[in-house]
């Protein structure tokens, strides 16, 4: 149970530290005159509300992937345990989820800079390559089972469909959202900020799985 | 105010249900008086909070209940007040815990010099194994267990070859000598508990788990299953004898090892068949059975099954009610068998019966309903009706069903299975007794007909 | 529209004024509906609950009178039982019914920042609440594996409803978990980011508090729930071996190997213990503002509040194990989750402290909620006293697994929590309906519920202590118990049954409320708190019409010397009231 205890402390932290510096010197019964237009909230602007729920969906995800590997963790010592091998298309796979990001991030920037071109093409490359991804993955799967490494073989190999098909599913949520922000810039439906807001978000997520598919990457070949 | 009172007499009225109150711990039998030290020290000190906090409470429901025109303090904090009730608390806290914990040292550390029983947990039984004259257990396995081995003995390890099975829920230990009980499972999750002893365990399939103590009572103490393992969960009962040491070496003796189980010879139907004739006269040439002479089929039941219940008439474990009438008669009968050789022989002689379908007596029961009741009785008779050796549950399917009626109802009365060592008989009646009611049993059997 | 929209705020769903009877009462994006559709629901599972619970203290007190009753439906409806009152009610009542409810309220906010999103977490919580009811009628029942649903037993032949039951079980845990998700993001943005000017985290009402963090706990510990559903899903159908051992089952060998139960048991309570409190927390919380408002005083030592909130909340994380000392864990753990869990207990008794030391000097009006609070404290004392018992690890030994934990946590996670909701509904009620409840109704149906609980859960810590094993459908002949164990049981059975039948006098009160009740005042208990100054009366959707409240001040100004009323609402400038006063460290 470390892996999960270690990233709870880790995001407990952070609220905790957080709390306390709003709290400690503070003297609550005091009351003072606020003006109606003060500042509003101690995060800033309310434009941050979807940050800041996409940064709690990502703490709940980040949670739900570390306890899956703290019970790997604590699978992989029970006696049973064959190391798998990982298909090599999982490299490929990388690569092309790594680019999703890198085209992402792209278009972020030039829909920041208000390059309205940039949108459409890297929209659609983001697309392709996390579909590609996704696709890459069923490959992956089907040239397993094709090998005889059934998911009943061994523990690792239950963990490994498991931990690729979780992640899956999360690309895919956010797939929904890209979706939507490439409908949006295709039919020019939305003006400019709500699109912009959209990409920032959808960038954001797309680095955080990738982060958490290399760390999943990282810890299925190095066991 | 009626709040207030009705406080302080829940304090005083908790404090005198504790003093009064006959429920409270068993007497002790182990070495464990530590642990109801530190229940006890946890007593004072929470018990003191519950009543200062509380008697506290009701003053001030009291002297500052609601007055026209009065006012309430105002007092955002009290740092010092807080502090201090907090640093008291650490005090109590730390008082509870440090007793706690040396216990719990000690509960983990299993003496040197303790002996070795293998407490064995299945769905809904106890068995146990020991170590031989060379101390040591042999290896076992989940995947070797079958109805011919059920302790999944590994046959060819030397070190198994001594180990004492105790093929029942009832083992014995000296008193004042440390035991460790070594727990495994078959199946699911089981516990070890022993109310006397005040420890207990988990038995956890795929491991090993264990607890230990020094019996300080001579007596028989039961072991009650305390993780929910399904269905019969309730009825999984057995038992530690605790023996003087003279005791103990006797019925040590009397155990048999593994090596003697497997060199014991399978019974002889031919020797059998001549000890037959006296059993033909009631229950037939063929074992086919005769309602008039309140014998019935004993044709295609389970070998097992059929040599436990003479081995429980022998022993008088079954047929010494007085109400058991027919159950007394058969008690004789079997004293003409003269030991386990022979009842072996005569249980193989019946294993050659043909298994004809029996004639069904039972009237006025609907198997539409009786469907629902056997649902319960499926888990361990089988959805057939065929018996499962493993949970010691025999057929009851195509044999004699006013027979079938009369022991259920047998079980609900406690006429049978109340025994303390016909234990598996026990345990049919705690399941069966919830079948009360008269034309449920009517319709269970006319149900059982059916399969 | 009645209201500026929120447009700045970039929501693509814009507020608009309910217009027909389904979109106002049904597919309503207005948190206090919503907060309503989650209550009724919660409390109708918790009414089946409540039935099985009787049906299970009918076998209990009186073994084998009822033919209705045997092995089978027992241990399903045990089960039931526990998982429906824990998540189906308690959770989904703290936080999607006061939760939803509240937040915005006391936040200052006209909903919650994501309302489509919030209708969709209630529709996907009945969708799982829909999947358990459905579990009842497939064939073999609904699973009998106790809430904990154990592996192996809990998918092995010889548990009730291991063919569809367990399966729907499990399908219906994931749906409420990915409502939950929705619902809770949801509360943690609200707070964070949607609260009026001058709402500082510290003028937050202690209910705010309370369900925030417990939404966080929820947010954080909910998915080691998924993971082993889902893991346990796994070893039903696709015949892994996650938590299976190789074992004979009954005489076979179903194939499974290596596997660890114990590592389903960790997953679980890191699940089920932070569960504990995303029910107290709240409970916590609305208590103390019930307190605070009806003894006419602040609460004592609101950052001390705060702060054992957030502490209990973080500390939740490192206690699980205590669930498992007899496990067959590795037993050193007992050390480390003994310490830990005794000291979780201080901040906790602070709080109890806190709780009594407001009524200290304070003018208590005993009306139906405060009653119910003052109740709380109570079974609250006596339930986590006990729980120091079944922390410490040595006492464990003989009590874990007996009827002392049933009514330990009889005591602290359903008495204390459903004597709140109680208290909560009394209060808010008027608040929520705009009508008045009848006070003498309500102080019987008090006494009956608290009077009536206790008798249930005092004598069942003996039979524990006597050595009565919890889940078990008969005793039958057991030599250790004395004959009156059987009367004691037959006693309690006869209080629960008396319980139950009382709460029918609520149900009562709030129809004939709703039905004929006098309409009441917009702030009946003088309370501080933003809800009670709304401008209508009950609030609409929007919440403050035209404008937002300002908050001047925090959420206790009770009895403030100096002026003249005994309260202050938060949102009363500080220049027309007193600014409160310096309280240095040397009071």
């Amino acid at each position: 149970m470390e892996i999960g205890l270690i990233t709870l402390a880790v995001i407990l932290a952070t609220l905790l530290g957080w709390l306390l510096k709003q709290s400690f010197n503070t003297q609550p019964w005091i009351a003072e005159q606020v003006s109606a237009t003060a500042h509003h909230g101690p995060l800033g602007g309310s434009s941050n509300t979807r940050l800041i729920a996409l940064m709690a969906l990502m703490a709940v995800v980040t949670s739900f992937f570390a306890l899956i590997l703290s019970a790997y963790a604590l699978r992989m010592e029970l006696g049973d345990w064959v190391p798998m091998t990982e298909p090599q298309l999982l490299w490929t796979n990388t690569v092309m989820l790594i680019f999703a990001s890198l085209a992402l991030q792209w278009t972020r920037n030039g829909a920041v800079k208000g390059q309205a071109s940039r949108l459409k093409p890297g929209l659609i490359a983001t697309g392709v390559l996390t579909a590609g991804f996704i696709i890459g993955q069923l490959i992956a799967w089907q040239q397993l089972q094709a090998g005889g490494q059934l998911i009943t073989n061994n523990p690792s190999n239950a963990f490994f469909y498991f931990l690729t098909g979780a992640h899956a599913v999360h690309i895919i949520g956010g797939m929904y959202v890209w979706a939507r922000a490439t409908a949006r810039v295709m039919l020019g439906t939305a003006e400019g900020g709500t699109i912009r807001r959209s990409i920032e978000l959808c960038t954001i997520y797309w680095h955080f799985l990738l982060l958490v598919w290399l760390i999943l990457f990282g810890l299925l070949l190095s066991t | 105010m009626p709040l207030a009172v009705v406080l302080i007499l829940l304090v005083v009225g908790s404090l005198l249900f504790h003093l009064l109150s006959p429920w409270t711990f068993t007497e002790l039998a182990s070495n464990w008086g530590m642990v109801d030290f530190t229940v006890d020290v946890t007593l004072y000190v929470t018990g003191f909070v519950f009543v200062v906090v509380n008697l506290f409470m009701a003053y001030c429901v009291i002297k500052f209940r609601y007055r026209k025109g009065a006012r309430a303090t105002y007092e955002p904090e009290n740092k010092k007040l807080e502090t201090w009730l907090t640093g008291l608390t650490a005090v109590g806290v730390a008082a509870m815990l440090t007793p706690g914990l040396f216990v719990w040292a000690k509960f983990v550390d299993v003496p040197e010099e303790a002996h070795v029983v293998e407490a064995i947990g299945q769905q809904w039984h106890w068995t146990f194994r020991m170590p031989g004259a060379d101390g040591k257990l042999g290896e076992v396995d989940a995947e070797r267990i079958s109805n011919d081995n059920p302790f999944g003995m590994d046959p060819d390890d030397p070190n198994g070859q001594d180990d004492i099975l105790v093929y029942n829920p009832e083992v014995h230990v000296p008193i004042d000598k440390p035991v460790k009980f070594l727990l495994r499972s078959k199946d699911v999750l089981h516990d070890f508990a022993v109310a006397q002893f005040r420890v207990k365990m988990d038995l956890v399939p795929g491991m090993n788990t264990f607890l230990w103590l020094t019996p300080t009572q001579e007596g028989r103490f039961e072991i009650l299953c305390e993780e929910l393992c399904g269905i019969g969960h309730h009825t999984m009962r057995g038992a530690v004898v605790v023996d003087s040491a003279g005791d103990y070496d006797t019925w040590l003796a009397n155990q048999p090892t593994y090596s003697a189980l497997n060199a014991k010879p399978a019974g002889n139907a031919g020797i059998g068949a001549a000890q037959y004739a006296i059993c033909a006269s009631c229950h037939g040439q063929q074992g086919e059975g005769n309602v008039a002479m309140n014998a019935p089929k004993i044709a295609g039941q389970s070998s097992w099954y059929l040599k436990r219940q003479i081995m429980n008439y022998k022993k008088g474990l079954r047929g010494t009610n007085p109400a058991d009438t027919f159950g007394q008669q058969m008690t004789g009968m079997v004293a003409m068998l003269a030991d386990e050789q022979a009842v072996d022989n005569v249980v193989a002689h019946i294993r050659t019966f043909p298994d004809n379908p029996v004639e069904q007596t039972s009237q006025g029961g609907n198997p539409m309903a009786g469907a629902k009741q056997y649902s319960v009785c499926a888990y361990c008779h089988g959805k057939d009706g065929m018996g499962v050796q493993a949970l010691n549950a025999p057929r009851v399917a195509g044999m004699s069903d006013w027979y079938l009626e009369r022991q259920l109802r047998y079980f609900r009365d406690e006429v049978r299975g109340s025994h303390l060592q016909d234990y598996y008989g026990f345990q049919m009646g705690l399941m069966g007794q919830s079948l009360y009611d008269e034309q449920a049993m009517k319709d269970l059997i006319a149900y059982i007909n059916t399969l | 529209m009645s209201y500026v929209a929120i447009a700045d705020r970039d929501h693509e769903q814009e507020h608009h004024d309910p217009q027909t009877f389904l979109t106002k009462y049904i597919w309503s994006q207005d948190h206090k509906v919503i907060a309503v559709q989650y209550g009724i629901t919660a409390i109708f599972v918790g009414l089946i609950a409540l039935g099985l619970s009787a049906m299970m203290r009918l076998q209990l007190g009186f073994p084998n009178q009822f033919s209705f009753i045997n092995p089978e439906n027992y241990y399903q409806f045990i089960t039931m039982h526990g998982m429906i009152m824990v998540i189906y009610l308690l959770t989904a009542l703290f936080l999607g019914g006061f939760g939803n409810y509240l937040i915005p309220l006391q936040c200052g906010s006209r909903d919650m920042v994501f309302p489509y999103l919030n209708m969709l977490s209630y529709w996907v919580y009945l969708l799982s609440v829909i999947i358990l009811i459905i579990s009842f009628f497939v064939p073999g029942g609904s699973t009998g594996a106790g809430w904990t649903l154990y592996p192996p037993q809990a998918i092995m032949q010889g548990t009730p409803g291991t063919d569809w039951g367990i399966l729907l079980m499990l399908a219906s845990l994931a749906v409420f978990i990915v409502a939950f998700t929705m619902g809770g993001l949801n509360y943690v943005t609200t707070v964070l980011q949607a609260r009026c000017q001058g709402m500082t985290l510290m003028r937050m009402p202690l209910s705010v508090w309370g369900i925030f963090i417990a939404t966080i706990l929820g947010l954080l510990a909910f998915p080691a729930l998924l993971v082993s559903a889902i893991m346990m899903l796994f070893d039903k159908t696709l015949m892994t071996s996650f938590f299976m051992p190789a074992i004979s089952s009954m005489g076979v060998d179903p194939g499974y190997t290596g596997g660890s139960p114990i590592l389903f048991q960790h997953l679980f309570w890191f699940f089920g213990h932070p569960e504990v409190y995303i029910v107290a927390l709240p409970a916590f919380g609305i208590v103390s503002d019930l307190l605070s408002t009806h003894a006419r005083k602040n609460i004592f030592g609101y950052r001390m509040m705060v702060w054992a909130i957030v502490a209990i909340g973080g500390l939740s994380f490192i206690v699980w194990a205590h669930h498992m000392y007899v496990s067959g864990m590795n037993p050193y753990f007992g050390f480390f989750f003994a310490t830990t869990t005794l000291i979780i207990a201080v901040p906790t008794a602070i709080k109890v402290y806190n709780w009594v030391l407001t009524l200290w000097q304070g003018n208590i009006h005993l009306r139906v909620p405060m009653l119910f609070a003052i109740g709380f404290i109570f079974t609250f004392i006596h339930g986590g006293l006990t729980g120091l018992f079944l922390g410490n690890v040595t006492i464990d030994l003989p009590l874990s697994d007996t009827y002392f934990v049933v009514a330990h946590f009889h005591m602290v996670m359903g008495v204390s929590p459903v004597l709140v909701v109680f208290g909560a509904i009394y209060h808010w009620w008027p608040k929520i309906t705009g009508k008045m409840y009848n006070e003498t109704l309500g102080k019987w149906h008090f006494w009956m519920t608290f009077l009536g609980t206790y008798a249930i859960y005092l004598p069942m810590h003996y039979l524990g202590f006597a050595g009565v094993p919890r889940r078990y459908f008969a005793m039958g002949n057991t030599e250790f118990l004395p004959d009156s164990a059987q009367d004691l049981n037959a006693a309690i059975t006869i209080s629960a049954l008396f319980v139950a039948l009382t709460q029918i006098l609520f149900f009562v009160n709030m129809i004939w409320s709703l039905w004929k009740g006098p309409k009441s005042d917009p702030n009946p208990w003088d309370a501080t708190t933003l809800e009670w100054q709304t401008p209508d009366h009950p609030p609409k959707h929007g919440n403050w019409g035209h404008e937002l409240p300002v908050v001047h001040r925090w959420a206790y100004d009770y009895s403030v010397p100096g002026y003249e009323e005994d309260f202050i609402p938060q949102n009363v400038p500080a220049d027309k009231a007193p600014a409160g006063r310096d309280h240095g460290e040397d009071h």
